[in-house]
């Protein structure tokens, strides 16, 4: 007979596997697992859906801890080996960043089910556009035999050597079901490898989970009850019938969620913008140069060298206040910084920032001893007015500095900011007062760059207008208290 | 000059995106957050991915996912979640994987606080997951420099397909400084090594697995070998004054700017005193610590942890000049005044420069 | 020989990829692959086809863990009587 002209091969080893396994150190013909193995009948299963969807170009494949970590032995497609359970994390980056390529997360139950559940989940959950295939053997193989959160009720494992007890180990967890509670996942099937009909079962379901992905159509999982003879100790045949016997009656086969007639195809990512956008984008661009020309505002009438604290209760507008000077000073071409209260000052609802305007590059932050101390409230000036450098100046929120507070030898402005800021249409711009009043301090503060800082930092029209009439009767009040005082 | 008031933890976005990173997974925590959500904003904008995982286990395993296909990519995180991400990192420096972490430090052990601390020094340096690998590190201590270390962790990153730690106190990301950024944006080319899902990455695998011993520590020598080249490199530091200093204050991240105004004052009152200040802790910049040593008296190390700093100091000494100390922990900052308190202790203690004529030979 | 006497099917084992695991022996319909009496360098008794009566189906290869150690073939031209049978190059309708 002729076999070589009358028959033809109708089956044979699938394309997406290596013909020969050069990463393999030594039997580079055959697979390492174990005779009778389920892995190498899940391999081929998957591997001739590669070669019938036509995407081994396009396949990657991300291979778990635990057996299968040598998956990328085998099949000739981009291979990436992931860390114990993160594989579906690994998957979901893979697939966001290639949104053409066909991410398939292999995972054995040990990898999924226990150290990666929380990954599993959550992939899940977001409804990543993957392809997981999960092998339950029901036991930790490549460790040796250990309890896995699969385990059946009464199995023999090394750490469960008087058969899993639901009372010390809890009961075997069921993925799927688990799984098909959410509301993201397309397509999620159990099913086994206990005999010919099974298996033929499995085949459809892989090559389904794959194509889903290939249509867009969202995550995809296939648990399959595999057989693992050498820890199970029985024979490949035994083995298999325990599946089919004995595994099932815990895990039932079935199909616990088909959403693919409804599925639509996931949208497609927005092209990405142009390089020469991204400046703009991120709010980094140079103004163009006739704008910014409109908008050079004069540099400061005298050298400036200015150390600011400002403190208050939270939502008194403490970090606008310094903000606004410093974005000021900025415009005016100093060299500023803006720190704010951080850590352990930042208690009780209070908050204080750090603001520096130096004519050299600011060396500290930090503004230990203020040039002038801005107190919006009581427990700020108490906590700060010892700080203030001798001849500096305070800015206080109240009628007048309680006689206990440490302020010898430096100039104070107390008024009610507040209650002004209140007749003025609102007790929030008590801010805005204070800052008039520093910048009557500051002195040499163009006021253009003080405008700027203002368009930039306050966007309402009402609070704009607000804030002006603010700042300039505070700097009014200043004058009316120190007439012809300037620092 | 475009220069902007910004903060460090919102430039660091922004520099990572002009620098070509199209992937952010990330995992909220204080004082880091304002990156991810700086990320969550801009990173679609600009055709990237910003996803925020379940955890920092998940999320350092996405950068993984990123960095395998062959993108620029980063996460953030504090203390806490640099601790989960160990594993993940030492993951990417077996497999070779390039990716930007960047640690913006608060006070431990535990949950310890959200205050400022320099405490991740040892498990950030030193490689804090298993294994024998190295991060790189850079150490920011201005707004500028969280904008400009950035875009230099992404070259290194690629150039020694390693991971590369951004690590900052919490002060350098909360506060704002004018900060200018490059006025074009890069587009790096995917690796060659990625997969990428193509038909031209297909042979392609990532993996740290070696089984044979000999490959293994054929592996391990040839990233032996990449460190070493680093060390040779890429060490940097910043120098104030050294080269006429008889002490030499020592820190990083805001410590450095407080040593700055100290040596600042101490020179006006005519102390010869500098400022060695690390922008590398891994490669460490050990010649810089010789070079200073040839001249000066004493060092002095101010940080923000337990001592961390100070043995890569003396290690780089080697004994040639003493190393005294001076820290803060739990989230306080060394003031002004102690460290220049304990720069006039030390100045009393050094001979005056004729008496020691014959001690410089030593060295 | 008469091609009415023609297997519809024939199967190749590659005695060097085959682990002995009995899978397919389980598997085979009409129950014509058996285990050899030799065992193969590796230390394997392997399957074999017992040379008649296979009727292609392909079971065989699909419970086969190994890659390429089992190939199914199928007759191409009957001369007279049995239909070819329509089936992909590699996967096969099982």
């Amino acid at each position: 007979m002729s076999e070589e002209t009358e028959y033809e091969i109708a089956l044979s080893r699938p394309k997406a596997f290596y013909s020969a396994f050069e990463r393999k150190e030594e039997l580079q013909h055959q697979t390492h697992y174990c005779p009778g193995c389920g892995h190498g009948i899940v391999h081929k299963m998957l591997a001739q859906a590669i070669d019938s969807l036509e995407i081994q170009n396009r396949t990657v494949l991300i291979s778990p801890v635990g057996c299968s970590v040598f998956a990328y032995y085998y099949f000739d497609v981009g291979n990436i080996q992931a860390a114990h359970g993160r594989a579906s994390a690994v998957a979901t980056a893979v697939k966001r960043t290639r949104p053409d390529s066909i991410v398939i997360s292999y995972q054995g139950d040990g990898d999924l089910a226990a150290i990666g559940s929380a990954e599993i989940l959550h992939a899940a959950n977001r409804g990543e556009n993957i392809t997981v295939i999960f092998v339950n053997n029901t036991i930790y193989s490549m460790t040796g035999g250990q309890v896995a959160p699969t385990t059946l009720l009464g199995q023999v494992s090394t750490t469960t050597p008087k058969g899993r007890q639901a009372g010390n180990e809890g009961y075997p967890l069921h993925v799927s079901e688990l799984l098909a509670t959410l509301q993201a996942p397309v397509y999620i099937e159990r099913v086994g490898l206990g005999d010919n009909r099974q298996i033929a079962q499995a085949a459809r379901a892989v090559r389904r989970a794959v194509e889903n992905q290939a249509r867009g159509l969202g995550f995809s999982f296939v648990e399959i009850l595999s057989p693992c003879p050498t820890i199970w100790k029985m024979s490949p045949v035994e083995a298999q019938h325990w599946v089919r016997d004995v595994m099932e009656k815990t895990f039932p086969l079935g199909v616990l969620r088909d959403l693919i007639a409804q599925a639509e195809p996931r949208p497609v990512p927005r092209p990405a913008p142009s390089l020469d956008e991204i400046p703009r984008i991120l709010g980094v661009a140079p103004p163009a140069p006739a704008a910014s020309a409109e908008r050079s505002s004069p540099k400061p009438a005298s050298p400036l060298d200015l150390q600011v604290r400002v403190a208050g209760f939270g939502g008194q507008g403490v970090l606008l206040l310094g903000e606004m000077l410093a974005e000021a000073g900025l415009d005016a071409g100093l060299e500023v910084s803006w720190l704010p209260s951080y850590g352990p000052e930042m208690r009780s609802g209070t908050s204080n920032c750090h603001v520096r305007l130096a004519q050299e590059p600011v060396d500290s932050p930090l503004v230990a001893h203020p040039d002038v101390l801005v107190a919006m409230n009581e427990p700020s000036l108490i906590k700060f007015a010892a700080t203030v450098r001798r001849g500096g100046w305070i800015v206080y929120n109240g009628e007048a500095v309680p006689a206990e507070c440490p302020a010898e030898g430096v100039h104070i402005l107390a008024r009610p900011f507040t209650h002004i800021a209140d007749e003025l249409g609102d007790a929030r711009a008590a801010n805005m007062l204070m800052l008039g009043a520093l910048l009557e301090i500051a002195g040499s503060l163009p006021q253009a760059s003080v405008d700027a800082a203002l368009m930039r930092l306050v966007k309402s029209p009402r609070w704009l207008e607000l804030d002006e009439r603010a700042m300039t009767r505070g700097r009014e009040l200043f004058q009316e208290a120190f007439e012809g005082v300037r620092r | 000059m475009h220069r902007q008031l910004m903060k460090g933890n919102e430039a660091i976005i922004r520099s990572a995106i002009l620098a070509g990173c199209r992937a952010f997974y990330g995992y909220p925590i204080t004082p880091a957050s304002e990156i991810a959500e700086a990320a969550a904003i801009y990173m679609p904008e600009a055709g990237g991915v910003f996803l925020q995982a379940e955890s920092e286990v998940a999320a350092i395993n996405m950068i993984y996912g990123a960095a395998a296909a062959g993108e620029r990519a980063m996460t953030a995180s504090s203390g806490p979640g640099i601790s989960l991400m160990q594993e993940g990192v030492s993951y990417m420096a077996g497999a070779e994987l390039p990716c930007v972490i960047v640690d913006i430090t608060r006070a431990g052990p535990g949950l310890g606080n959200i205050a400022s601390e320099q405490g991740d020094y040892h498990q950030v340096v030193k490689g804090g997951g298993h294994g024998n690998y190295r991060t790189l590190v850079l150490a920011p201590h201005s707004v500028q420099e969280m904008a400009d270390l950035t875009a230099l962790a992404f070259e290194l990153a690629d150039r020694y397909r390693n991971p590369v730690v951004v690590m900052a106190d919490g002060f350098i990301g909360q506060m704002m400084e004018p900060v200018e950024f490059p006025t074009t944006a890069t587009s790096p080319r995917i690796p060659k090594w990625a997969v990428a899902g193509t038909e031209e990455s297909r042979g392609n695998l990532i993996s740290s697995i070696h089984l044979e011993p000999d490959k293994q520590e054929a592996h391990e020598r040839q990233l032996e070998a990449k460190y070493t080249i680093a060390q040779r490199r890429e060490a940097r530091a910043e120098e104030w004054w050294t080269d006429t200093a008889d002490i030499v204050l020592v820190g990083y991240g805001i410590a450095a700017r407080i040593l700055k105004a100290v040596a600042a004052e101490a020179r006006a009152e005519g102390l010869r005193v500098g400022v060695l200040r690390p922008i590398t802790l891994f490669p460490f910049p050990a010649e810089h610590f010789r070079r200073a040593a040839a001249h000066a008296q004493v060092f002095l190390v101010v940080e923000m942890s337990n001592g961390q700093l100070l043995e890569d100091v003396r290690l780089a000494l080697n004994g040639a000049r003493p190393a005294e100390f001076l820290n803060r922990m739990g989230g306080n900052v060394p003031s002004h005044a102690e460290v220049l308190e304990s720069v006039h202790s030390l100045a009393q203690q050094i001979p005056p420069a004729e008496e020691r004529q014959g001690l410089v030979a030593h060295v | 020989m008469d091609a009415l006497k023609r297997d519809r099917g024939h199967l190749r084992v590659n005695a060097e990829e085959c682990k002995g695991c009995g899978l397919c022996i389980e598997a085979c319909p009409p129950k014509v692959i058996r285990l050899t009496e030799r065992i193969n360098h590796y230390g394997y008794r392997t399957a074999e086809y017992t040379g008649a009566g296979c009727t292609g189906c392909g079971i065989c290869f699909q419970v086969c863990p190994e890659p390429g150690a089992i190939t199914v073939l199928r007759l191409v031209t009957p001369r007279s009587g049995v239909p070819r049978r329509n089936h992909t190059a590699t996967t096969g309708a099982i």
